[in-house]
Parts: C-alpha cells; structure tokens; sequence
C-alpha cells in the first residue's frame, strides 16, 4: 500500500533540480550562519567571539573562492551563453551577479573585520539589547564585559540574502531574499552599545519604513502576477512584449516594484530614512549597510528593470531620470547643511546612488559595466570612510560631530589625510578610483543618450566636492578645540580595514584598467534571461 | 462576485493600510497597517491566481505570511525595546534623529 501511494506521487510529483554547485557560494554564506547560531547555542560565552570569528570570516573566504570558481567554469558561458538559470528557474547565475556577489562577499569581509573591532575592551555592540538603557541590568552587564555575539550570524544571514537577491531570477524569490537582508538588518541597528535610544530609534524607523516599502515591492508582484501569470522575470518580460490587453496592471506593477527597490538604494524620494539610521546604527554596521546593501540593492534594480522590463526602457526612462536627478541635486546640497559626519556621509551615500543610477537608465552593456565598476570602488572606500570615523572618539562614544573634527590634522595627521584622501575620492578627483568611476558612469550615460543627465552629474559634483573639501579644510587649517576628542590607535582590525579601503582607493585610482576590464567582461552578455 | 472585484477590494484595501501607516501616531498601529497591506497583497495574489488558473499565486500567498510572520517576530522585538526605553510607541515622540 506504501509502495503503491508512493509510486502515484513519485509519478505526480517531478523532484526538483537543484545545481548545488553553483548555488555553493550562498549555500557555503547560509550554512556558516547557521552554524553561528548553533555556536551560540553550544559554546561557553567567553570562546564564542573566537568562534563565531574563525566560521564568519572562514564562510566567506570560502564563498568567494567558489564564486570564483564558479566564474571560472568554462561550460557555463559556453557558445556565448549569459550564464544559467538554476533551482528550477529561481535563481539566475551569469556574468553581472557573480561579480556583485564576488563584489558583496569582499566588503562583507571588511565589514566583519570592523564588527569585530575591540581592541579597546569594548566591543561596538551592546552587552544586552533587552535591558533598558540607563538601567541596572544594563550597567551589570557592561560590568561583566559581555557583549551580543549574535551580530556575527545576523550579519551573515544578511549577507547571504544579499547575495541571492540579485541573483533572484524570479520577484517571489527577490522578495523573499529582500526580508532575509532586511530583517537581520533591523536588528542589527538596534544594537549599539552607545547612545542606546539614537540606535533603537534608528532601528525603529528602519524597520517601520522598511516593512512599508516591501509591501509596496510585493503588491507590485501581486500586479506583475495579474498581468502576466507568472513571477519569472523572463515570463513578464515574454508577456510585456506580446500582450497588450491590461496595461495599467504592468504600469502599475513596475511602479510598484521600482518603489520597493528604489527605497532599498536611498534614492530620493525615497531615501528619508537613510540619514537616521546610518547616524543611529553602530558604526560597523552603518559601513555594512552603506557597501554591501547598496551593492546588492543596485544588483536586484538592474536586473528587474534589464531582464523583466528590458524591452519597456522608454516607459521607465523618463520616471528613471527625474529620479536620478533629484537623488544627485538633493544627496548633494543637504549634505552641505549636516553637522554630523556619519549623517554627512549618509547624504553623500544618497548623491552616488544618483550617480550610478545615470548608468542604470543607459539601460545598455557599458550601463552596467560603468554600475558594476562604480558600486566595487566606491564600497571599498565607503567603507574606510566609516572605519576612521569608529576612531575619533570622546568620552560619550564616537565624536561624530563635526566640530569635533576641528583641527584633526593637527594633532592625528595620518588618521585625517586618510579621511582627507577618503573625501576625495567621493568628490571624484584623479588618482583616486571615485575619479574612475564616476568618469565610467557618466561616458556610459552619456553615450546611452543622456546628456542632461551627466551634466547635472557633473554639477552636483561639484556642490559635493564643496562639502568634502569644507571637511578638508576644518581638519587642517582650523584651530583644535580645547575639549576635542582623541584618536584611538587602531586594533589590528580597523586598521585593516581603513588599509584595504585606502590601498583600493589609491590602487583603483591609479590603475583602474584590470577591475574595469572584469566587468566590463562580466556585463558583456548582460543578465541571463 | 467575480475575481476582478477581489483584486479591487485588494486595492482598497491596500490604500487603507498605507493611508493608515501614513497618519497614524502610535508605531503598533502602523504596524497593524503594513499587515493590511500584506494582507490585501495575499487577496490579489489568490484572485489572479483563480483569474489566471494557476496556482501560484496561492502558493505565493503562504510565502507571504511567513515572511510577514518573521517579520512580526523582528518587528516586536524592536518595538518592545523602544516601548521599554521610552515608556511610549508613538512614533512622534521618536525624535532624536533630524534633519
């Protein structure tokens, strides 16, 4: 009788294909967080930091390797084929994602390095995020010396959902991905040590906005679904380019969705939670947010609006440039108003997302290339951005005002020419991979006919570079205020971090031609369809 | 009724979610609105499915509510947090971080 029920649904039921092999990497990023939080079931607390250390930064070396390996193997873009599509149609493996993911996992490493800063007794996270600030438990526990070590496996949780949202070949699979980033992200933002009510409010915001614009992603599904039957981004395409019946559900479907993924990047009009919770957040995991999310946000956005909406560009377009042009003007001139460096940095973040969206609407192979280019460097230096910003610090935590920094380069030289030379490379000037970047997006936009476009791009450069180099000059030529704040000497791992982000600056700077060439060989078929 | 006017319910009801989340004060409030919306996405999702013949959309609807269901766990938790540290959930009383 068994055997029988069995045979029926053995004849009913097709078992899926799974392609473990080149799903690896984000097998190899889901399964060390699981292992973190068994570690955190099972391991005494004083051995659990050592722990979580070796399998957090051990998955995701291991997970670049198999990404590159992946890469290498020869049959998956035999006869100029784009790459495969695998898990029965829900993740797509090609040339652009497995240079965003290889792009994800190297500054999730760096980021890591700066999670796991604490070299000076304190770790940047609270000892218990359930006791109430300012409370005795609170103060027990930071007597105790303890610390939350579930930030290693939230971080990796996040990091793997990273990396499958712009490999998702189908929107269910994007959205289940885009709670897996989000959610560990939340939490992550509450968690600070400092300055506790700052860091829940931020994480307060981040998860109210946030779960409102995935809503707005998923009732845009719900719309695609209607049009066209199906979630696959292929199928929607199919349908857009064959059924012209219901049109106000696919219009509706792609606003919807851009909404969604546009909140994701902090584009303007959607980016006013950005500010708060990169200033709330700890400082390590404002760096994460900053590099690897908006990597992974810009990877979903291209290859929703390349695949699925590919043969509608002179729909989006003109919704896409006006975005790209507030983001720039409006990222740029509210940042000359900020007084906080890490808000100041948030606003800068908000203008470079509008720089890389320019390359986004060329909607052509050079678009992404110039995309994939930009979002590699300017994470790299982002994210030594932020960790000189964990060294300044005053008796209350970090000195994030910008008074504060008032003649830094007086008394810390090395620390304030590295953010000098930081600030720089944000601005766009030569010798410095910003400069690289910013010259491949605006020649991609520009020969996708984008003129206007790269010329308000070029103007609000110029607004920016004006708050960069006002940084610049407070740290130089302006006299140190008596009750300043002191910079620490860094741990082995910030100073690794602020290492990489300086050695990439200046090495994408000078010769930027071997990681250009990379992509512009990863983008070369564009996304497997 | 046919299935069309489930997917105009779906809309209104999704409207009334986010109006919700626009203008209420009290944060367990609005995150009561934001699952209306989820909810008025399962609505339209099961209507386009019977539209459509297919049954993904049903499928997806169960997606749906356990990510909405993990997202309750997480979303709780932050808002007893701030609940415990400010003795409030209104979100206008949340006002350290500006401009």
């Amino acid at each position: 009788m068994t055997s029988l029920s069995g045979a029926l649904a053995a004849a009913t039921i097709t078992p899926p294909h799974i392609e473990y092999g080149q799903l690896s990497p984000l097998l190899v990023v889901f399964g060390a967080a699981v292992a973190g939080v068994l570690v955190e079931a099972f391991v005494p607390r004083e051995r659990r930091r050592a722990f979580h250390l070796v399998i957090a930064l051990g998955g995701l070396v291991a997970a670049f390797a198999l990404i590159i390996s992946v890469a290498a193997t020869p049959s998956l873009f035999a006869h100029g084929s784009p790459g495969h599509v695998v898990a029965m149609g829900a993740v797509g493996v090609d040339g652009p994602t497995l240079f965003i993911q290889g792009t994800i996992v190297v500054l999730a490493f760096v980021s890591v390095l700066l999670i796991a800063e604490s070299s000076h007794g304190v770790s940047p996270f609270a000892a218990q995020a359930a006791a109430v600030p300012g409370s005795a438990e609170e103060r027990e526990g930071l007597l105790r010396g303890i610390s939350h070590t579930e930030v290693y496996p939230l971080t990796l949780f996040a990091v793997g959902g990273m990396m499958l949202f712009p490999a998702a070949n189908d929107l269910l699979t994007m959205f289940v991905a885009l709670e897996v980033l989000s959610l560990p992200l939340y939490l992550l933002c509450g968690l600070a040590r400092r300055r506790r009510l700052i860091s829940q409010e931020a994480a307060m915001k981040y998860f109210l906005l946030g779960a409102f614009s995935s809503a707005f992603f998923l009732f845009g599904v719900a719309m695609l679904y209607g049009y066209s039957g199906s979630v696959s981004l292929s199928a929607i395409a199919a349908a857009a380019a064959t059924n012209v019946s219901s049109a106000t559900l696919l219009y509706a479907g792609i606003a919807l969705v851009g909404i969604g993924l546009l909140f994701k990047i902090g584009a303007v009009p959607f980016q006013s939670w950005k500010p708060d919770v990169y200033q709330g957040a700890p400082t390590a995991v404002t760096a994460l947010m900053a590099s690897c999310t908006v990597v992974s946000a810009f990877g979903g956005l291209l290859r929703v609006f390349y695949v699925a909406f590919g043969q509608l560009t002179w729909d989006w377009r003109p919704a896409m440039w006006g975005v790209a042009i507030l983001t720039m003007l409006a990222g740029a001139i509210i940042a000359i108003t900020q007084t906080d460096v890490k808000r100041m940095l948030a606003y800068s973040s908000i203008a470079h997302g509008g720089f890389v969206l320019t390359a986004v609407v060329a909607a052509t192979a050079a678009g992404l290339s110039a995309s994939l280019f930009y979002l590699a460097v300017y994470g790299l230096t982002t994210i030594g951005a932020f960790a000189v910003v964990t060294l300044v610090r005053d008796p209350a935590g970090e000195a994030n005002h910008l008074s504060k920094w008032a003649g830094l380069g007086k008394r810390s030289p090395w620390l304030a020419g590295v953010f000098a030379f930081f600030l720089l490379a944000f601005a766009g000037i030569p010798l410095t991979s910003g400069f690289a970047g910013k010259f491949a997006v605006f020649q991609a936009a520009a020969a996708g006919g984008a003129l206007p476009l790269v010329i308000i791009g070029v103007l609000a450069s110029a607004v920016a570079a004006f708050f960069y180099v006002r940084v610049i000059v407070l740290m130089f030529f302006s006299d140190p205020a008596p009750d300043g704040p002191t910079v620490v000497t860094p741990g082995l791992f910030t100073g690794a971090a602020v290492a990489v982000g300086a050695a990439a600056t200046l090495v994408f700077g000078i010769a930027p031609e071997p990681l250009l060439a990379l992509a512009s060989h990863a983008a070369a078929h564009l996304f497997v369809r | 009724m046919i299935p069309g006017d489930y997917v105009a319910l779906a809309v209104i009801l999704f409207v009334i979610g986010a109006v919700g989340v626009l203008i209420r004060r009290n944060a367990m409030v609005i995150f009561m609105c934001i699952e209306l919306m989820l909810n008025a996405v399962n609505l339209a999702f099961v209507a386009f499915a019977r539209l459509h013949g297919t049954i993904d959309g049903q499928v997806i609807a169960f997606f749906v509510m356990v990510v909405a269901a993990a997202e309750v766990v997480v979303g709780l938790a932050i808002l007893m947090a701030i609940f415990r540290s400010r003795r409030s959930a209104s979100v206008d009383d949340a006002n350290l971080l500006k401009y």
